[in-house]
């Protein structure tokens, strides 16, 4: 098939950015969306022209690398898909593509379609975390975990960190990642002992890093690859009051 | 040739691992702080070696290539995770694992370190759930096990399909946490270029900043690389795309010896390959193999038919004819190369004829379509993500795939390369698995080196350095014009061919001449063909853009370029090692059945490559394997 590509161009932070045309020539149905930028690409270098840049690695839907906003949808039209596992199948003859990067002030773009998601990693440095020592931890089947507990856990473990919540919100929130990750541990014995410090510290820290309020619109549980319900966000809230007001109080 | 000194504790196998423990160097709380470590990689093996050193007190630098910790491929392992718990209480113990797991190698390990991988995977469990790893769990709370190939004990620890996700991101929340208490200091989008070798001893390495292209020396008491396997050499990997093998390439530039190279693991069941520009190969679980049938046409003229209009009577199944008593969950290398065999008859399905089928259709009439959604709906799912039919109606195609590399840097009982100073974990090093992978076993070997292993040996070398290396030596000042001498080449040759056309051209190359099957003919026609595209790759490559900027096809460029000399080196392993064993199968060393015939007399050793300059060969070095404990055996499946 043949498309038209619109990309974002920018080649670094500070130059301004804009959308090029590019054809994309005899592109093979069967190919990732991924595999047919790559097909563009190797075009493009053999005609002297920079490459677009962007972000991708293990290509399998897990590592939460790939990152494109396609025709303004994070991680483009499938549900429940990452960039890298949409395939061209779902595009006809013709279309016009709309390519670009996750654009949230937190995420600075570093050039086309690759942006800076490091502010992700503050929040989990502050608190998405349990102390445990290798070599102190006690046998593993010495605390039970009732399995709807350990499942739901599981739920919310299962983000794979890409950034698409905070590209769909409107007031790029990353709640549904602090939530998910405040949820995995808040549901398991293991994180009991520092469930008030670690909401409220990864709290504070989503806060600086520039990340917007959570208004409802659910925008990033539609375009969750990993299926994160915006239930975490409802734990979230629900931990951090509780948190914030033991906090205050001393406890 | 040198002396190549395992360091194997004496003593008892079981004894071995407690004795070396209490032998080894000790260096006290407060000193820690004073050495300092570099490790790159922030997988398994290096994610929870850089977490559990910065816990201890050491004062450590981590490097990865990716934009996040997070994101290292070990991420991407499905299945799960193996430990001799005997939670089952169905007979495992250390023995049995240490067992299986030598067996499983086809006898070419260390009984020392497989005994001492046995032995912490236990422990390994345990720091995991104290981590809040969330481990599939029976409805009374405790830990659910499954079986995996190559055991008859379930004691594989699994937390859905994402079971690598889950011990990475447990692993990334341990590094978290040392890095918000200012013990490691996190490097992503750094890529390690080379090693740095101070009178003979690692001492720091050279990296480029990926955002701004800067070039700079980074110093340290000892160098620790977790930087996974090699299996991108092959162009089309179950890898994630950057996996590469330039920081144990350049290691090894540097005298520190690549062991068994030529060990690579095929995976029978991934998707197939469907067109020329398909950029990697996506695995589907091995336990789909629990209630599907592998079959091919019996006639060629079939091939083109849809399989519904192939009969009963016209199919064979292949694997439940060869091997009646395991049928279709034969092991991982004899099943892939049974799957050759069909298709290089000519027998093959789907694009190419590079494809055999896994049928579900008895399964669906004998448990109804729903049982079989409960057991594998998001491996159909996944594979209707990528080939847009449904497994449901019609057989899922496979073909086997490079997925694993066993091969690796060599080192000794501490993990210690014999380049002093150079610590290896995890795939980049060539220790526990032989010659070939157990299902579930990669993911206890990384984060028993990184949690356990290396926290345990790392004072033996570290104590015993006094003398402090800083970046201004001038050993660091020539091995980074070295690189920029290097980069600066990449970039002028400005040639007519991408960089990933020669990627492509190498592993189709490799996969035909040194892949499932390899024999003294085609791994010699390797040999010439492999320097005909280096040669081409340094005159006509085309590297577009400047270092001094966010440059993928420069980082690409390095790593292809070290792809062809490292394809090279396993060639030629291939070539000495005259015996076929585990994932490397010679085709003139068979049983008339077609089945690996090993060469204990002669190959029972682990052979380590040297160095020795540009355009050299390089020296073959012997580690003789002893078995103490074990008797050689042959491996029958039948």
């Amino acid at each position: 098939m043949n498309l038209t590509l619109r990309v974002w161009r920018q080649p670094n932070a500070n130059t301004p950015g804009k959308f090029v045309e590019y054809e994309a020539k005899g592109i093979p149905t069967e190919c990732s969306f991924l595999e047919m930028l790559d097909i563009v690409n190797e075009d493009l270098i053999g005609k002297n022209i920079d490459p677009i840049a962007f972000d991708h690695d293990c290509r399998e839907g897990i590592c939460g690398m790939c990152s494109l906003m396609i025709n303004g949808v994070a991680h483009g039209p499938e549900r429940a898909t990452t960039t890298c596992q949409l395939h061209m199948r779902h595009f006809k003859d013709g279309d016009i593509i709309y390519i670009e990067p996750w654009r949230a002030a937190a995420f600075p773009v570093i050039k086309d379609l690759v942006v800076d998601r490091t502010a992700f990693d503050r929040i989990q440095e502050a608190g998405g975390f349990i102390t445990a020592r290798a070599g102190s931890p006690p046998d593993a089947n010495s605390v039970p975990i009732p399995k709807q507990n350990a499942d739901a856990a599981m739920d919310a473990a299962a983000c794979i960190g890409c950034g698409a919540c905070v590209a769909a919100c409107p007031n790029s929130s990353a709640m549904l990642f602090v939530g998910a990750k405040v949820s995995h541990l808040a549901l398991l014995p293991q994180g009991q002992p520092e469930r008030t410090r670690r909401v409220v510290k990864m709290v504070k820290t989503m806060d600086q890093a520039g990340f917007g309020n959570c208004s409802n619109y659910y925008e990033c549980e539609a375009v969750c690859p990993a299926e994160i319900n915006v239930s975490v966000i409802a734990r979230l809230n629900r931990e951090y009051a509780l948190g914030s007001l033991k906090e205050s109080a001393g406890l | 040739m040198a002396q190549l000194d395992a360091k194997i504790p004496s003593g008892p196998l079981e004894k071995k691992w407690q004795k070396h423990i209490f032998d080894s160097k000790l260096i006290n709380p407060a000193n820690r702080r004073k050495y300092s470590i570099i490790v790159v990689g922030s997988g398994l093996a290096g994610g929870a070696a850089a977490a559990t050193l910065g816990d201890m007190g050491y004062k450590v630098k981590c490097f990865c290539y990716q934009d996040s910790a997070r994101r290292a491929h070990s991420i991407a392992a499905q299945g799960g995770i193996n430990a001799a718990k005997n939670y089952q209480n169905d007979g495992d113990s250390v023995y049995r694992l240490f067992y299986d797991t030598i067996k499983g190698g086809d006898f070419r390990s260390r009984e020392a370190n497989v005994y001492r991988l046995a032995e912490v995977s236990a422990s390994i469990i345990d720091q995991c759930v104290a981590l809040g790893v969330p481990f599939a769990r029976e409805y009374g709370g405790l830990l659910a096990n499954r079986s995996f190939g190559g055991a008859q004990v379930s004691r594989t620890f699994y937390a859905r399909g994402q079971t690598g996700q889950q011990l990475l991101l447990g692993a990334y929340s341990a590094l978290s946490r040392q890095i918000a208490a200012g013990t490691v200091e996190m490097f992503p989008r750094t890529e390690m270029l080379d090693l740095v070798v101070v009178d003979g001893h690692a001492k720091g390495i050279i990296v480029r900043d990926m955002v701004t292209g800067e070039i700079s020396s980074h110093a340290a008491d000892t160098v620790v690389l977790a930087t996974g396997g090699y299996g991108n050499v092959f162009y089309l990997s179950t890898n994630a795309k950057g996996c590469n093998a330039t920081a144990i390439y350049r290691a090894y530039k540097r005298g520190a010896f690549l062991a068994n190279p030529c060990y690579t693991q095929i995976h029978p069941t991934c998707i197939p390959v469907s067109g020329d520009y398909q950029s990697k190969l996506t695995l589907m679980s091995e336990s789909l193999r629990n209630d599907g049938r592998v079959w091919v046409p019996k006639r060629k003229e079939d091939c083109g038919k849809h399989p519904s209009e192939i009969p009963e009577d016209a199919r064979d199944y292949y694997l439940e004819r060869k091997y009646p008593s395991f049928g279709n969950l034969a092991p991982r290398d004899i099943s892939s190369r049974a799957a050759k065999q069909v298709c290089d008859e000519g027998r093959g399905i789907g694009p190419g004829g590079r494809g055999v089928y896994l049928d579900f259709s008895d399964a669906i009439s004998r448990l109804g379509e729903n049982v079989v959604r409960e057991r594998y709906g998001n491996l159909f799912d996944m594979y209707e993500k990528i080939t847009g039919e449904n497994a449901y109606k019609v057989p899922m195609r496979i073909y086997p795939a490079v997925h694993y590399t066993m091969g690796g840097l060599w080192v000794d009982y501490n993990l210690m390369s014999n380049l002093p100073g150079l610590h290896v974990l995890g795939e980049a090093n060539f220790s526990d698995h032989g010659a070939n992978r157990l299902g579930a076993s990669a993911l206890m070997q990384g984060l028993a080196d990184g949690y356990f292993v290396l926290p345990n040996t790392i004072s033996n070398y570290l104590a015993t350095q006094r003398e402090k290396v800083t970046a201004d030596h001038p050993e660091f000042k020539k091995t980074e014009a070295e690189v920029r001498a290097y980069v600066d080449r990449l970039l002028s040759i400005k040639g007519k061919r991408t960089v990933d056309s020669f990627h492509r051209e190498l592993g189709l190359l490799l996969w035909d001449k040194c892949g499932m099957g390899r024999t003294e003919q085609s791994l010699k026609e390797a040999l010439e063909i492999i320097p005909k595209i280096r040669e081409e790759f340094w005159s006509n490559v085309n590297v577009l853009g400047t270092n001094e900027s966010f440059n993928q096809s420069l980082e690409k460029a390095g790593r292809v370029a070290d792809f062809i000399d490292f394809g090279e080196l396993m060639v030629r392993d291939a070539l000495e090692r005259r015996e076929s064993c585990g994932g490397h199968f010679r085709e003139e060393f068979q049983t008339p059945d077609g089945e690996a015939l090993r060469d204990d007399e002669n190959f029972a050793h682990v052979a380590a490559w040297e160095y020795t300059g540009e355009g050299n060969a390089p020296v073959r070095h012997i580690e003789p394997l002893n078995y103490e404990n074990i008797k050689l055996a042959v491996r029958s499946y039948k």
